[in-house]
């Protein structure tokens, strides 16, 4: 098994520097490595975010290429592949928390509804407001569990009035499952709760300042599975009202809360399509080499 | 047997490795006698210094007193008998002190006999009837015992720091100084108390009326002046170094400057306040207010670096929290990384204002090392500190001086580790809450 894993990556080093972009194929012929152009649709009727040609670059290192993909309106997308694979990449490039790491570059072009976000006129602060973000580990701020839900929307300035702020925080609460658990310690540090509440607090926050688009790095993975399976619970019902990009390891995961799937491998973007397809009939022999287990 | 088969080297591996055992086990074994050893005499040092330091220091806290059966004589204090307090603060009370120890020893006479009487007791003897008569003008024309301060040869005699075995000549006391202390020690008039002067007086040229009040509150208001101005501008530039600044080559040099100046030799920042505060701006000689400026100029990359050493170990994840809420980088910072932050900048804080109270050398250049009997009452006020009273004090000859030496000392390392004290409880308290 592990000798199989060590050749299929050999081959695929040995063909990454190939120029193979200019020999599109149909989807019916693709057989071997050296494709990377993206195979499956790439677009839906109704997009809350496009991103076209995407290319993000570390310093020399060209991390993402060329990935052009749609994220529909209300559905849940699971970006999938082996680790270092680039999906947390993209995902992070949604609201630009790349921003943050001095040497990253992102070029092409992301649109939230019409608004290109890495547009000058957009402001970094109002893209994260409109595009949340549930992290790996829980991350809770070191504050009172109110504090924590109640901090996006004092900073935004979206209520008026400790009365409204009450009722924001517990409808936050109420929304991520979390209200019943906490009710009667309000007060309490967030980070003294259990990871799976954390993680439930931190969706909370999120979706207190009522973003459109949810982004949840491997939300799960840091979480046993009672408390993953309260979050995947809660994806589905959050689904109603917001986007919800994910990147997962575990491909059970993707294939319980998503709609559509979109495999990474090594910076390209391999295939996306309908969930039960990617993972019943995979069009691209790296996709099904990975959902079969044969490397990752 | 296979001849290719390699031979199996089990065996000799065990017989290896045991050979070498007991001398890596002795190494280990030396290694740790040598740290032993380094401790202990390092601990022995600390209580030899601590024992030397205490032992010289403690009479200190003690003071002698003489009991003069003073007669207010009004002829002498108020002669036109008005009681008018003006004549009665400009009085001669020098007389009434001579008058009553000549009452003590009726049997002393000749010029210098007396004039070694009148030294048993402290000069501000006076001074002590003076505020008596203030306080109360009803004294005047009674007679009454009065506590007066012995001076500094006596209260070292009775401390027993003067031999009396020794040659007349070779001891500050004559015989019959000490034959009058011997009478007046028989008939209890002579005691120790707590010595509340070395608490609540300046500096003084005769050693039972010093005090480290004066070094006390110029220590505080040069102290204060270098809290004001580093914490703030410290706090605020490791968060911007840190947070803000573009990480070019820029901040590199910045960077490395500041560690640099961590470690110039603080004399330095004493020339360069003596030439731009003083020389340049104006600014008055001996003032806190221009020794807490030199210090704050030693004390800030000490805060600096601190402070950005507690800004990176602000994990990452809480970053990402705030900026992923939409938060600014402002707001990320103020709401979330600089309260984490807070109890490491604070250490390095107190840590560095420790460094800045036990501080010296800067202070000579800057004339902080004056003999000031006055106590500051501001930042532009004449004034010393606490290690410059110290190395004064050192400087002097008398015995007493040697102890309160010694005792400044001690108030000044009592300091010193309350405010250590302070930085590990709140580095304790605050640790790592998330």
């Amino acid at each position: 098994m592990s000798t199989m894993t060590v050749e299929v990556k050999a081959a695929v080093n040995n063909t990454l520097n190939a120029e193979v972009r200019q020999n599109p194929l149909s989807s019916a012929q693709i057989t071997d490595y050296d494709h990377r152009q993206t195979v499956g649709k790439i677009t839906v009727d109704h997009p809350k975010m496009t991103c076209r040609n995407v290319n993000v670059y570390y310093g020399e290192k060209h991390a993402i290429r060329q990935v052009s993909l749609d994220i529909g309106a209300n559905e849940v997308i699971a970006f999938i592949g082996p680790s270092g694979c680039g999906k947390s990449t993209v995902l992070r490039c949604l609201n630009r928390m790349n921003d943050t790491i001095p040497i990253c570059r992102v070029a092409g072009e992301i649109r939230l509804d019409q608004d290109d976000i890495y547009d000058k006129s957009i402001d970094v602060v109002q893209l994260r407001a409109r595009v949340g973000m549930v992290f790996q580990k829980p991350n809770p701020f070191p504050k009172s569990i109110y504090e924590n839900v109640a901090y996006g929307p004092r900073i935004h300035g979206m209520v008026d009035g400790k009365a409204e702020m009450d009722e924001l925080v517990r409808a936050s609460l109420e929304r991520a499952g979390l209200l019943k658990e906490v009710e009667n310690r309000l007060n309490e540090p967030g980070t003294s709760l259990s990871g799976g509440q954390q993680q439930r607090l931190c969706i909370a926050r999120a979706i207190a300042v009522n973003p459109e688009v949810i982004l949840m790095d491997e939300p799960c993975s840091a979480l046993d599975p009672i408390a993953t399976a309260k979050i995947e619970e809660l994806i589905d019902e959050l689904r109603e009202n917001y986007t919800i990009v994910i990147v997962t390891h575990s491909m059970q995961q993707a294939a319980r809360v998503s709609q559509r799937t979109a495999y990474f491998h090594l910076g390209d973007l391999i295939e996306i399509g309908e969930t039960d397809q990617i993972f019943t009939n995979p069009k691209h022999k790296l996709t099904e080499d990975y959902i079969t287990g044969r490397f990752g | 047997m296979n001849k290719s088969t390699p031979p199996a080297p089990t065996r000799d591996i065990k017989v290896i490795v045991n050979a070498g055992l007991q001398r890596r086990h002795a190494a280990e074994r030396r290694f740790r006698a040598y740290g032993l050893l380094a401790v202990t005499l390092g601990l022995a040092f600390v209580v030899l210094m601590f024992a030397n330091i205490i032992g010289k220091g403690y009479p200190a806290f003690w003071q002698t007193y003489i009991e003069l059966p003073v007669t207010f004589d009004p002829a002498v204090i108020d002669p036109e008998g008005h009681r008018d307090p003006k004549a009665l603060e400009n009085a001669d009370y020098a007389v009434l002190v001579r008058a009553s120890l000549r009452k003590l020893f009726p049997q002393v006479e000749g010029r210098r006999d007396l004039r070694e009487l009148y030294q048993l007791v402290s000069s501000n003897a006076p001074f002590r009837l003076r505020s008596e008569v203030l306080n109360n003008p009803a004294l005047i024309g009674a007679e009454q015992p009065i506590w007066v301060l012995a001076s500094a040869n006596v209260d070292t005699f009775v401390k027993g720091n003067i031999d009396r075995t020794l040659d007349e000549s070779l001891r500050p006391l004559k015989d019959q100084e000490i034959v009058w202390i011997d009478q007046l020690q028989a008939s209890g008039q002579i005691n120790q108390r707590f010595n509340t002067i070395l608490f609540s007086n300046g500096d003084s040229r005769e050693p039972e009326q010093a005090g480290i009040r004066g070094a006390l509150m110029g220590s505080f208001y040069t102290l204060l002046v270098t809290f004001l101005l580093t914490f703030p501008i410290g706090v605020a530039t490791a968060v911007y170094l840190e947070e803000f600044a573009p990480k070019n080559r820029w901040t590199d040099i910045i960077e490395v400057n500041i560690n640099n100046l961590a470690a110039v030799p603080s004399i330095v920042f004493g020339l360069l306040g003596l030439a731009v505060f003083i020389n340049f701006f104006g600014l008055p000689r001996s003032a806190p207010l221009v020794g807490g400026l030199v210090l704050s100029l030693m004390t800030l990359p000490v805060i600096i670096i601190a402070g950005r050493a507690a800004l990176t170990s602000v994990p990452p994840s809480i970053r990402e929290a705030a900026l992923g809420m939409g938060a600014s980088k402002l707001q990320m910072v103020g709401h979330h990384v600089l309260p984490l932050a807070m109890p490491g900048m604070l250490t390095g804080s107190i840590i560095g204002m420790a460094r800045a109270l036990g501080e010296s050398a800067p202070l000579l250049m800057i004339g902080m090392v004056a003999f000031i009997v006055d106590i500051p009452k501001g930042l532009m006020d004449p004034a010393t500190v606490l290690p410059v009273q110290i190395y004064l004090w050192a400087d002097l000859p008398e015995r007493a001086f040697v102890e309160r030496t010694s005792a400044a000392i001690m108030v000044l390392l009592a300091f010193m580790i309350v405010m250590n004290g302070l930085a590990i409880i709140l580095r304790k308290r605050f640790e790592r809450r998330w």
